[in-house]
């Protein structure tokens, strides 16, 4: 028995973790140890499957034991393993944080007896999409996924929430119903829906038909990525939401579609057909995208510009489809994951502190909480693409592609690029020169909580405030953060690599429909440069 | 492949009505332009599996091609059952709205509504830089020695031209165009 064959486990498991906790729901210390340990032992799992396929090769399961163009297939890959390994991380420290939050305040702004299964079915749902081997399998775990984040999205039910969960719901619906008629479409087309079978079959369909089905596809993924025109409905909807959600949402449902957008992009229309409007959606992304973070007073409207501007950069990697732009695209992802979630989680942490999120009433925060500074210097300059962090070694390689790749419109993404990233610099800078470094009493309409004198005892006072778990998971996001740079090498490598399977796709077929699998020959114009 | 051209056409006057109904702002009729989109891209996957053939149970006897295509059917099956779930979802918020606002309309997002009016002035970024920046309190000398006349730098705001400092104040929340924007949106909930 092979380790891969152990990958429905990373669905199963946290699925059995909301049922349990579920049936718990009135014993909140139990529930909160079944799903902390569910998801430690998923993480653990998905390290393994990493583990397996770390120097490359891909593993597929056949789910129920029915052959591939038929059966459910999962398919693991480096790409979907790294994907996997970084998104569970990140869900385990949001969900401790959001149980120190909840225990910190009695279970007020976060009703955790319903927070743990709806997070744990979100879990399951972004693996199920991770894994998926065929379009409608994808499409369960896009609704899987969707479906608890309408829950958590509105939370508690109050007016902001729910207004803005209206949004939310309508856009992910009406995402979701260009995706199925995008999948019908397919299957009248070709006749099948498993995703290497496809690979085969629609290179055999003629150019109109083939363009149709993609541009159906990518405007569907495109909303859920928030790529450009179709990213109005995130920084409408996000912010309101409790700050742990926020932070998961932001880190993972976006890079869900980027996912699937990769996969279509390489998959199943390979070569250039799209390359070009794509490259000009990710500029358009990149640099309105951080034009509208710059208008935010709201940290976490910031953030939800930024989220929607970095997108650009993954779109920009893929969009050259070469190795080195698809390599640091996959990069950009498990970077931008774990950074996005950790600075929405520290923005969760001045709103206790501080008692607001807009950058108008903060103040002086830099000398009533040093750790805080801390923790969000590293990754709002991790964010910003600050030399030594990973966040610049992401937009090194989209640079470098982009300049080996040398068109007009390459050259143009690169200066775009750039720009973007000044630009978050600045805008990230706004927020730490008024968060932190100016004084409180310079401030116009600074927060009464931080104008307060400290208490003989300050040390009581702060803890109450910034309780020990969610101090400790944030950090352990930001340190994951600084990981990522650390081990940069070795992640870079296995990137190129899954980069060169994706691209090459012979790998994937054939773990899918058996070794005699006929791979076609790639109709490449210039996507192998 | 074949197309029945009877569920063709209940499927596009299905996706028009879908469509009018979700550019609707009343959630209640967002909400029928959902359910009718679903049924209606049900209806295009049922019309992916060709013309109604015998059930799909295995014999020998039977020739391949007289089977109905299983897979389009298993498809609506689970997208039934997704939509069920959006709908009852969907249906809950309605609900809440109601009880929240008494209003079964989409709600505009006030913060969006702030910054949109906020003029592109920033009292604390942009305002005129005392020439004399030291921490000790100095009449305000210009480099020639001499006072430093009264700041007269000027924006334009919403079409007005203001003193800097005057923009300033009023870009405060709380203010008096600020408060006039929160008017302005009750008072129009409340006429519906």
């Amino acid at each position: 028995m092979n380790l891969a064959s152990l990958a429905p486990l990373a669905v199963v498991l946290p699925i059995l973790g909301a049922a349990l906790t579920f049936v718990l729901i009135r014993h909140s210390r139990a529930q909160r140890a079944v799903s902390i340990s569910l998801l430690s032992l998923t993480l653990l799992l998905e390290c393994l499957l990493l583990a397996s396929v770390w120097n490359g090769g891909t593993a597929a399961v056949n789910i129920g034991g029915w052959l591939p163009p038929w059966g459910i297939v999962l398919v693991v890959d480096q790409f979907s393993s790294l994907m996997l390994v970084v998104s569970s991380a990140v869900s385990l420290a949001v969900l401790v944080y959001a149980t120190g939050q909840g225990m910190a305040d009695g279970d007020q702004d976060a009703p955790v007896s319903i927070f743990h299964p709806t997070y744990l079915i979100l879990v399951a749902g972004v693996s199920n999409a991770f894994l998926s081997g065929d379009l409608f399998n994808l499409y369960v775990g896009f609704e899987i996924l969707l479906t608890a984040s309408y829950v958590l999205m509105t939370l508690g039910g109050t007016g902001p929430r729910i207004r803005a969960g209206v949004t939310y719901v309508v856009v992910s619906v009406v995402s979701s119903v260009l995706f199925l008629i995008a999948i019908a479409m397919v299957y009248g087309a070709t006749g099948t829906i498993n995703m290497a079978d496809l690979a085969i079959k629609l290179s055999e369909l003629d150019q109109g038909t083939k363009t149709l089905l993609h541009v159906m596809l990518l405007v569907a993924f495109g909303i859920k990525a928030a790529v450009f025109p179709l990213s109005f409905w995130l920084p409408d909807s996000y912010p309101t939401a409790p700050a742990p959600v926020t932070a998961v949402f932001a880190g993972l449902l976006t890079k869900v579609g980027v996912y699937a957008m990769v996969r279509t992009e390489t998959l199943l229309f390979p070569g250039d057909s799209l390359n070009t409007p794509l490259m000009v959606v990710a500029l358009l992304t990149m640099v309105i995208g951080i034009l509208g973070a710059l208008a935010q007073s709201d940290i976490k409207r910031l953030l939800s510009f930024t989220l929607v501007s970095h997108i650009g950069y993954m779109v920009f990697g893929l969009a050259m489809s070469s190795v080195a732009g698809l390599a640091a695209a996959v990069f950009y992802v498990a970077h931008h994951i774990t950074i996005q979630t950790s600075l929405f989680l520290v923005t969760g942490l001045i709103e206790r502190r501080g008692g607001s999120s807009s950058v108008d009433r903060l103040a002086g925060l830099a000398k009533l909480s040093p750790l805080l500074a801390l923790l969000f210097f590293v990754p709002a300059m991790n964010l910003a693409g600050i030399p030594p962090f990973s966040g610049f070694l992401g937009k090194l390689g989209l640079i470098q592609a982009g300049i080996g790749l040398g068109t007009p419109l390459a050259y143009a993404l690169v200066i775009g690029g750039v720009l973007t990233s000044l630009l978050t610099l600045l805008a990230v800078a706004r927020v730490w020169n008024r968060a932190f470094w100016r004084k409180a009493e310079d401030a116009e309409h600074p927060d009464p909580v931080l104008l307060a004198v400290p208490a003989p005892e300050g040390g009581a006072t702060a803890v109450r405030l910034l309780p020990r778990t969610m101090v400790g998971s944030t950090l352990g996001l930001v340190v994951l953060g600084v990981a990522l740079t650390v081990f940069a090498g070795p992640l870079f490598q296995v990137a190129d690599q899954s980069a060169a399977a994706m691209l090459d796709r012979s790998a994937y077929i054939q773990a899918v429909l058996g070794d005699g699998a006929p791979v076609p020959a790639l109709a490449l114009s210039g996507g192998g440069k | 492949m074949t197309v029945n051209l009877t569920l063709l056409t209940v499927m596009g006057a299905l996706y028009a009505c879908g469509i009018y109904l979700i550019l609707e702002r009343s959630l209640t009729r967002v909400l029928l332009g959902l359910m009718l989109l679903a049924n209606a891209t049900n209806l295009l996957i049922l019309a992916t599996g060709g013309y109604a053939g015998l059930a799909p149970f295995f014999s020998k006897d039977t020739d391949p091609a007289a089977y109905n295509d299983p897979l389009p059917q298993a498809l609506i099956l689970t997208s039934i059952v997704i939509s069920f779930a959006v709908t009852a979802f969907m249906l809950g918020i309605i609900y809440r709205t109601w009880v929240l606002a008494r209003q079964d309309d989409i709600q505009d997002d006030i913060e969006d509504r702030r910054v949109a009016e906020t003029p592109s002035f920033d009292a604390e970024d942009d305002a005129v830089i005392p020439v004399e920046t030291s921490e000790f309190p100095l009449p305000m000398r210009g480099p020639d020695g001499s006072a430093v006349a009264e700041p007269t730098a000027t924006v334009e705001v919403g079409g007005r031209i203001l003193l800097a400092e005057h923009a300033a104040l009023e870009e405060k929340p709380g203010s008096a165009n600020i408060t006039g924007a929160d008017t302005d949106t009750d008072t129009d909930g409340g006429a519906k």
